[in-house]
């Protein structure tokens, strides 16, 4: 067998979180420990309320821990300024939501050239590398179509593609699957395979067993502590479709 | 500054969210419609107040005489004072530092006619400085002149109806008219801003009427203008001097209010200014507190539109945009709505007063209407409105965190 070290993609050491609530507080995270390499395809699992999204939100940087490090591709992210966390989430983060989250009067090709806009890539080139995306989601022909006028499987390729124009470090995935029936499920899930073997590192979140097993190692959190940490063994999503 | 893309950005959202521009626009055009309106009509009033006093010069005092109330200084009560040529030759001598323009006046009423025509005007007999006086313009020819006073002349200059009236279509300059039954050549014509009474005049030499009718040397009135450089006080002061004066001169009773009568046209010139300042002011207050109603009212549909765009804002924040780009979309598309919504406003708003202006003059509004500067001042101000009115709800929206935003609903 062949011993591959990877780079280590994301490193997290006793990272607290906690949320007033009325006069007391919640404390949500208590603690966490996680180190991903690069090239993992990481699920975080957990019943609701066990802190699998704040974690989440923490490591996409919408949201600060109180406590502990966390450093993303060697670089320690803390006291970020709104400013700084902007051009970090754009540069090294692409994400991709549950409720797809398109900006609705904009067209596919609009949607997807968006986080270039905000990196200062002039229009045509921007516009270029949208449609190189979204003709690697497959839906070149779907470019000047509003997202009201896409299928729920198709929305979320556009928001892969937008996720993926910026060529983030790391995708992180709330819930990709959430909002769509089990046949797309599948052909997303197929996707984001394929970008994993295309060498991209991905976090997802989520609480369907079916969707964790077909990544490469599953995180289980409750109440705010990993209770299980282990690498399984992928189920390819192309089996179902 | 100048982004084209973020230009772009912006108009994609007007565009693509029209009720939405529309309803937001249509509180700041409404509000800059009632503006316009409003300070156009004032200056309709303004307008009016002017030429109601236009007609005569407003540094002028105007003499006159009458019959005595009271005994004085052993002559009787009812006594007739009549001012003569010497008397304008000492007003004019005794106060020559502040008269501008001095002329007398001599009323009389003829029968005019030339060829067939005929009608009955006021013929006025006066000096040369009464052009300057009544704001008398020549239209053609010339007004009277020394050289027609020294001589007696038998020239008249007549109002421009007084040509319509008598001369038909024909020219009047240099014809005769026919005036109490003796003949005075036509040697100008005149308009007047005074109105159409003005422009039925005639106006004859002062020392030929007194030649020709009466042949003494008797003056209606004296009316003089003051130098302009004095102030109010001063006018006042120099006509209560004057009073003085021509009643020691004709021995009238100090108290006397009908013998020696002066009136200074500065007293009513003061009023109508105060008047219009005050009018200015009243339209100027209703006019801002319209305007801020609708810097309000849209800062009002802003501070919703943030609200509904949230998760917009949430969605580009978590791709990327800073704080600052957040808060220049949302400005700069609060400015323009408000300056295009506002500018309609003020394009409908002067459209309405072109429309409605000329209807209004029975209401005493003559001319209603918005200069250049106004136009120019509010669109500065509907910039700055739009700022404004922009800034709170901008500032909100870029501290919108990107997780609530997000959050799955």
């Amino acid at each position: 067998m062949l011993l591959l070290i990877n780079q280590i993609m994301l490193k997290i050491h006793q990272l607290h979180k906690s949320y007033p609530i009325g006069g007391s507080s919640l404390h949500v995270l208590k603690g966490i420990d996680l180190n991903v390499e690069e090239g993992e395809m990481v699920a975080i699992m957990g019943s609701s309320g066990s802190g699998k999204s704040t974690l989440l939100n923490i490591i996409g940087m919408l949201d600060e821990a109180d406590s502990g490090e966390y450093i993303l591709d060697g670089l320690p992210i803390k006291n970020l300024t709104e400013k700084k966390a902007a051009v970090y989430r754009n540069k090294f983060l692409g994400f991709i939501f549950q409720s797809f989250n398109l900006i609705n009067y904009k067209n596919a090709l609009e949607n997807v050239a968006l986080p270039l806009y905000y990196q200062g890539m002039k229009r045509k080139e921007r516009q270029e590398k949208a449609m190189f995306y979204l003709g690697k989601v497959g839906l070149t022909d779907w470019a000047k179509h509003l997202p009201k006028e896409l299928s729920g499987g198709q929305k979320q390729r556009v928001a892969i593609a937008r996720a993926l124009a910026a060529n983030p470090k790391l995708l992180l995935a709330d819930e990709p699957t959430g909002a769509l029936d089990s046949a797309t499920s599948h052909e997303i899930m197929a996707f984001i395979q394929q970008l994993n073997d295309e060498g991209k590192t991905i976090l997802m979140v989520t609480h369907e067993e079916e969707i964790a097993n077909m990544c490469k190692r599953i995180v289980r959190l409750k109440d705010g502590v990993i209770l299980e940490d282990k690498k399984v063994n992928q189920i390819r999503a192309e089996e179902y479709v | 500054m100048f982004d084209i893309d973020l230009w772009r950005e912006i108009f994609q959202s007007i565009n693509m969210n029209r009720t939405r521009s529309l309803l937001s626009g249509f509180t700041v055009a409404f509000a800059i419609l009632l503006f316009t309106i409003l300070f156009g009509i004032a200056n309709g009033l303004q307008n009016t107040f002017a030429e109601a006093f236009i007609d005569d010069a407003n540094n002028a005092i105007f003499i006159n005489s009458g019959k005595t109330t009271k005994a004085h200084k052993g002559n009787q009560i009812g006594r007739q004072i009549q001012f003569k040529n010497e008397d304008f030759d000492y007003i004019k001598k005794e106060f020559d530092e502040k008269v501008e323009f001095i002329t007398a006046r001599i009323y009389k009423n003829f029968q005019a006619s030339y060829k067939g025509e005929q009608n009955v005007y006021d013929v006025r007999a006066v000096h040369p400085d009464h052009q300057f006086l009544e704001k008398t313009k020549i239209k053609e020819g010339r007004y009277i002149n020394q050289n027609d006073l020294n001589n007696r002349t038998k020239v008249a200059v007549i109002g421009r109806l007084v040509e319509d009236d008598l001369f038909l279509k024909t020219k009047a300059l240099g014809k005769y008219i026919n005036l109490g039954g003796i003949q005075f050549k036509v040697v100008g014509v005149f308009t007047d801003d005074g109105g159409d009474n003005e422009e039925r005049k005639i106006y004859i030499p002062v020392t030929t009427a007194q030649y020709l009718y009466g042949n003494n040397d008797y003056l209606d009135q004296i009316n003089l203008t003051y130098n302009p450089e004095l102030n109010y006080d001063q006018a006042l002061a120099f006509s209560t001097l004057i009073t003085k004066k021509l009643k020691n001169r004709f021995s009238v009773a100090r108290s006397d209010q009908r013998a020696i009568r002066v009136r200074n046209m500065a007293e009513g010139s003061k009023a109508v200014s105060q008047m219009t300042v005050g009018l200015t002011f009243i339209i100027l207050v209703i006019g801002f507190g319209t305007l801020i109603a609708g810097i309000v009212g849209i800062s009002n549909i802003m501070i919703f539109i943030v609200k509904e765009r949230t998760k917009e804002i949430g969605i580009r924040k978590a791709l990327g945009a800073s704080p600052k780009s957040i808060v220049s979309i949302i400005l700069l598309e609060s400015i323009i709505i408000t300056a295009i919504a506002g500018y309609v406003g003020l394009l409908i708003g002067v459209g309405v007063l072109e429309l409605i202006g000329p209807s209004l003059k029975e209401y005493f509004i003559k001319d209603p209407g918005v200069g250049n500067g106004l136009v120019i001042g509010a669109t500065l101000t509907l910039i700055i409105a739009g700022a404004i009115a922009g800034y709170i709800p901008a500032k909100k929206a870029s501290e919108i965190k990107p997780i609530i935003a997000l959050r799955n609903d």
